[in-house]
Order: C-alpha cells, then sequence, then structure tokens
C-alpha cells in the first residue's frame, strides 16, 4: 500500500474533537500522514496536541503554516521567523510579485494561488522555471472541486489544466492535497486521483503527488530541522564522548 | 454482426447521515456525471445501476470501459444525496460481476 501524505487537512484547530473526526477519517481512508496548518502564534502545547490527536489514529502530524502575504517584504519577515518552526510553508501568492519571489526563495516548499479567481493564478511559465530551480512545489487543493459548481469549476479546471502542463514542462513537482475543513469533504487519495482526471493528471502522477512528492518535501525539511543539520548536505554522523 | 461491449463494475459505498435508496443514490451519480461532462458524456458512460444494499450501504454500477474514468470522477464529486449531504467512494472495480461480489464480500 503507498504511503498517502494529505498535506492540508484544515480543521478547527481550537476545536479538538473536530481535529480528531477529521484525523479518524483521514485515517480510515489510508493517509499515513497529515499536514495541519497551525497559526504562526502558536504554542508548543497547542502544537503537542494536536499531535496527540493524530498519533492516536496512527497518523504522522505534520506541522504546517500558511502565509499569505501582501507583499515581498512581508513574506521574507515571515519566512525568517516561521521557517525553523513549521516543517511545511505554504505560500499563498495574491501579487505577481509575491509569486515571483516564493517561487524562487527556497524556504518556501508550496505555492499556491486563488482557488475562486483565474486572474490571480499566476503560474505562468516564468513562474514554473524559477520554481524548477528552486525546492517550491505547486500545490493544488481538491476540496474546491467538489465544492464549486457549474461555471466557476469550469474556469478552475481549465486553470488547473494549464498549470499542470506547464508544472510537467518544467519538472516542477506537484502536491495534491485535499483541503477539506469538513469530515464530509474529505476522500480516499485514489477518489482524489479519480478527481485529477478532470484536469489531465494521469493516475501515476496523481499517485505521486499524493504520495512521493509530499513525503519528499517532509524528509527534507525534517532533516533540515533535525539537531544533527550543520549546513546543506553536511550533516552530524556521530557524536563523540566529551 | 454483435458487438461486444466492454463494461466495468463499479462498487461504490455510501456515506450520510440519512439512509436512502438505490434511486437517490443513482440520481445524484447521473446528475454529478451530467454536471461534469454534459449529457454527451453521459450517454457515453452507458451508467446503470446493478443493485444497492441499503444495509451495507453499498452500490453496484455498471459503466463502459471507456467512460470508468469519467464515472469515478462523477462518484467522486457527490456532495449531495437528495439534498442531504454525503459523499460516495469507490471501494473496488471489475469487470466482472461475480468477481466484484467476491472481492467486496471482505470489505466491510
Amino acid at each position: 500500500m503507498k504511503f498517502y501524505v494529505d498535506l492540508h487537512l484544515c480543521p478547527q484547530t481550537s476545536n479538538l474533537s473536530h481535529v480528531s473526526s477529521m484525523v479518524e477519517k483521514a485515517a480510515a481512508f489510508g493517509y499515513k500522514a497529515a499536514g495541519i496548518t497551525i497559526s504562526s502564534k502558536a504554542t508548543t502545547e497547542e502544537t503537542q496536541k494536536l499531535k496527540e490527536s493524530c498519533s492516536s489514529f496512527g497518523v504522522d502530524f505534520i506541522t504546517r503554516v500558511d502565509l499569505a502575504p501582501k507583499s515581498v517584504g512581508e513574506m521574507l519577515k515571515n519566512l525568517r521567523s516561521l521557517r525553523r518552526k513549521a516543517e511545511v510553508i505554504a505560500v499563498e501568492c495574491f501579487s505577481k510579485q509575491v509569486a515571483r519571489q516564493a517561487a524562487k526563495d527556497r524556504r518556501v516548499d508550496l505555492i499556491r494561488f486563488s482557488l475562486v479567481n483565474p486572474k490571480s493564478r499566476f503560474f505562468d511559465v516564468a513562474e514554473a522555471e524559477l520554481a524548477s530551480g528552486s525546492t517550491a512545489s505547486l500545490e493544488i487543493d481538491m476540496a474546491p472541486l467538489l465544492t464549486l459548481q457549474g461555471f466557476r469549476r469550469a474556469g478552475l479546471l481549465s486553470s488547473l489544466r494549464r498549470e499542470v502542463q506547464i508544472a510537467n514542462k518544467a519538472h516542477v513537482p506537484i502536491v495534491l492535497s485535499s483541503g477539506a475543513d469538513e469530515p464530509i469533504l474529505l476522500r480516499a487519495a485514489d477518489d482524489y486521483c479519480s478527481l485529477a482526471y478532470l484536469f489531465g493528471m494521469e493516475r501515476y502522477e496523481a499517485r505521486k503527488a499524493f504520495s512521493e512528492n509530499p513525503k519528499a518535501i517532509v524528509e527534507r525539511n525534517r532533516r533540515k530541522l533535525s539537531p544533527d543539520f550543520v549546513a546543506p548536505r553536511v550533516y552530524v554522523v556521530r557524536r563523540g564522548k566529551s | 454482426m454483435t458487438m461486444y461491449v466492454r463494461r466495468r463494475y463499479i462498487a461504490v459505498k455510501v456515506d450520510g447521515n440519512k439512509e436512502f435508496n438505490g434511486k437517490e443514490v443513482f440520481n445524484a451519480v447521473w446528475n454529478s456525471l451530467t454536471r461534469l461532462f454534459g449529457e454527451h458524456g453521459a450517454s457515453l458512460a452507458e451508467l446503470s445501476l446493478i443493485e444497492y444494499n441499503q444495509e451495507k450501504r453499498q452500490a453496484i454500477f455498471r459503466c463502459s470501459h471507456k467512460a470508468l474514468d469519467m464515472v469515478k470522477a462523477s462518484i467522486t464529486a457527490v456532495t449531495e444525496v437528495s439534498n442531504e449531504k454525503a459523499c460516495l467512494h469507490v471501494a473496488r472495480v471489475s469487470g466482472t460481476l461475480k468477481s466484484l461480489r467476491t472481492r467486496t464480500a471482505s470489505l466491510k
């Protein structure tokens, strides 16, 4: 069985029973790890409670921070203060300047775009080239595909189809996430892979976007956050007796 | 000359707070199919409901093998069954009804 990861589970973190119901459902659907968005001001105790809630269902808890900066300066400031605290950092890009900076900044793991306004989706060829040179992946939430209807869903599918083609051409990894804020919106990874057919993703690509790609991000960042990390590609292998 | 049509049988689990009947589940999938692919796409799918087990909340659909991806996407996209919040999950897909029944017997 594949190691499926849902990097964007959105329960109300203040309500632990809601978190539990979401994580229970995710575990039932075969997800082995879940990224839950925490506030940038979340305390260690709050994070610990979320971790316990996840581990009680056998789901690995991944700390994630979502940034929605209005300017490049704000994004850089937030990245400086939060990079060592969260395992995954996602940046929602509302302007082209922020999108370009996020794509080339190696501290950004995921870049996201507005799911309701097609004009605010800045993932073009130039953005993909910048992202392919750094570590940023394109994140696509699946929940809006279930909640939107008619013209809006058609517009979103059209944008996603184009972006998936651009990302594949530039070798930018794609990460598919549920983006579910209610248990009823959560689906099994295989069901989401069926839904990814709507915007032209092959089944094996969709599976990779739900398993290998998010797993690689988390493993890379956990290595960096571990006390054995010295510098890129330099790690403490063994410690001597002091 | 008769034309052999290849089909796929899909076992679907229904998840929701209310009890539904087969017709309601079929209508939900059909509406989702026509919304996503239009009437032309729905006609290519040749979708039909084979059976619905109300106790197990499990349905078996039949469709054309060429339209399997379309039908699976439509099943996943269902968020309401007869105006009640619900979701459908594809449990198994098989080429014959017999093997599908054997394989779904082990499911909860």
